[in-house]
């Protein structure tokens, strides 16, 4: 998969991503996709802000806004934190690693 | 009312499986969870086709909800569990719908999906079906939900809980970040609303927190008034129910309502004030 452009996430067809800050990934763990791991996007000071469940395919999904954020997630296999920094609108990839 | 009364937890659900008069019952955000996998023996509600009228912006009818509960086998006598994802956001929302028809034994199972499948616990996919019932519903109790002039009227008078996210009480988001944010209403929230999202009632496995550590936070942190009404909202009603569960049925707080048309319908109302942060 090396090169291999960034997998867009599968968005609604009215979702306008000139519009919207889209922050997307897949959660991991020893290199195999992970179902049914609780993603929360917390902001810039910690707080929860939302929470998504993987899908089949290890794939989360977020709409938020330009600003920075925190990934946290919760799997009985292991957890992982990740920041992310949103510029603005658009797509912003954030793989999730368990450990 | 305790704790013990309106709570059960996994442990208590997984030995309850099959008891008599127990029914267990599945409501999501995400409809297709149940066919997943859900509890033994649990029935699914939708949120949206089986509890919202289908043309007006409101709730089905008492016959309606008659009707629904017949079908799914529900009785009048029996014990509802309700669990569902989203930390049970809509499990709650169902409880306090339940409650709102008169239902008298309902309850939540604590962490809902959420701590059910972090502990590993068994999902089913067999289908269930219950025999049918006839049910009989009582009218809304409007003691436990607000509608817009009361909520207008309630601005510098009463306790008004807006248990958004941060980012939404500001006026940065337009909806929790797990939808699009591209919506008609305006950002911002009602004069004088306290912000207590309703996430910090939650343990991160979505059980509740302790009396005590609730109490701590609505009363002391957030400064609530309790010789006062509250009003809880959000954006449709789902997480405030959440938070009156917390107040109501767990603290025993009396005159908590919820609103139902929340930010979706105050920020769309013509002439209305309201806070902006952002």
């Amino acid at each position: 998969m090396c090169g291999a452009p960034p997998q867009a996430p599968d968005l609604p067809a009215h979702v306008d991503i000139t519009k919207e800050t889209v922050i997307y990934g897949v959660v991991s763990h020893d290199g195999a996709p992970v179902p049914a791991a609780y993603v929360r996007l917390l902001d810039e000071t910690g707080e929860f802000t939302a929470e998504v469940v993987t899908s089949a395919t290890g794939d989360y999904r977020f709409f938020a806004a330009p600003g920075k954020w925190t990934l946290s997630v919760l799997h009985r296999d292991g957890a992982a934190r990740k920041d992310v920094h949103a510029l603005e609108p658009g797509l912003v990839e954030a793989a999730l690693v368990l450990s | 009312m305790s704790r013990a009364d309106v709570l059960v937890s996994a442990d208590w659900a997984e030995e309850n499986l099959d008891a008599p008069g127990v029914v267990f019952v599945e409501v999501d955000e995400d409809t297709s969870a149940y066919d997943g996998g859900h509890i033994a023996g649990a029935v699914k509600l939708d949120w949206k086709t089986d509890l919202q009228d289908q043309v007006r912006r409101d709730f089905v009818t008492k016959a309606q909800f008659e009707a629904l509960l017949s079908e799914k086998g529900i009785g009048n006598d029996d014990t509802v569990v309700l669990y569902g994802g989203n930390n049970n956001w809509f499990a709650a929302y169902a409880y306090w719908y339940f409650k709102l028809y008169g239902h008298d034994k309902v309850q939540l199972l604590d962490g809902g999906r959420k701590k059910w499948e972090l502990d590993g616990r068994e999902l089913s996919k067999d289908t269930v079906s219950r025999p049918a019932t006839t049910y009989t519903a009582k009218d809304q109790d409007t003691s436990i939900r607000a509608f817009r002039d009361e909520v207008l009227d309630a601005i510098g008078n009463k306790n008004l809980v807006d248990v958004r996210s941060p980012d939404e009480f500001s006026g940065k988001l337009l909806a929790p970040a797990h939808l699009p944010q591209e919506q008609s209403q305006r950002g911002g929230h009602i004069p004088g609303a306290l912000n207590v999202p309703w996430s910090k009632a939650a343990n991160e496995d979505g059980t509740f927190k302790s009396d005590k550590d609730l109490t701590d936070l609505y009363v002391g942190e957030a400064g609530l008034d309790d010789s006062k009404d509250t009003i809880a909202y959000c954006r449709i009603g789902e997480r405030s129910s959440h938070t009156w569960f917390a107040l109501h049925e767990l603290l025993g707080q009396q005159n908590v309502k919820n609103y139902d048309g929340s930010w979706t319908e105050y920020g769309s109302l013509v002439g209305v004030p309201i806070e902006k942060d952002v």
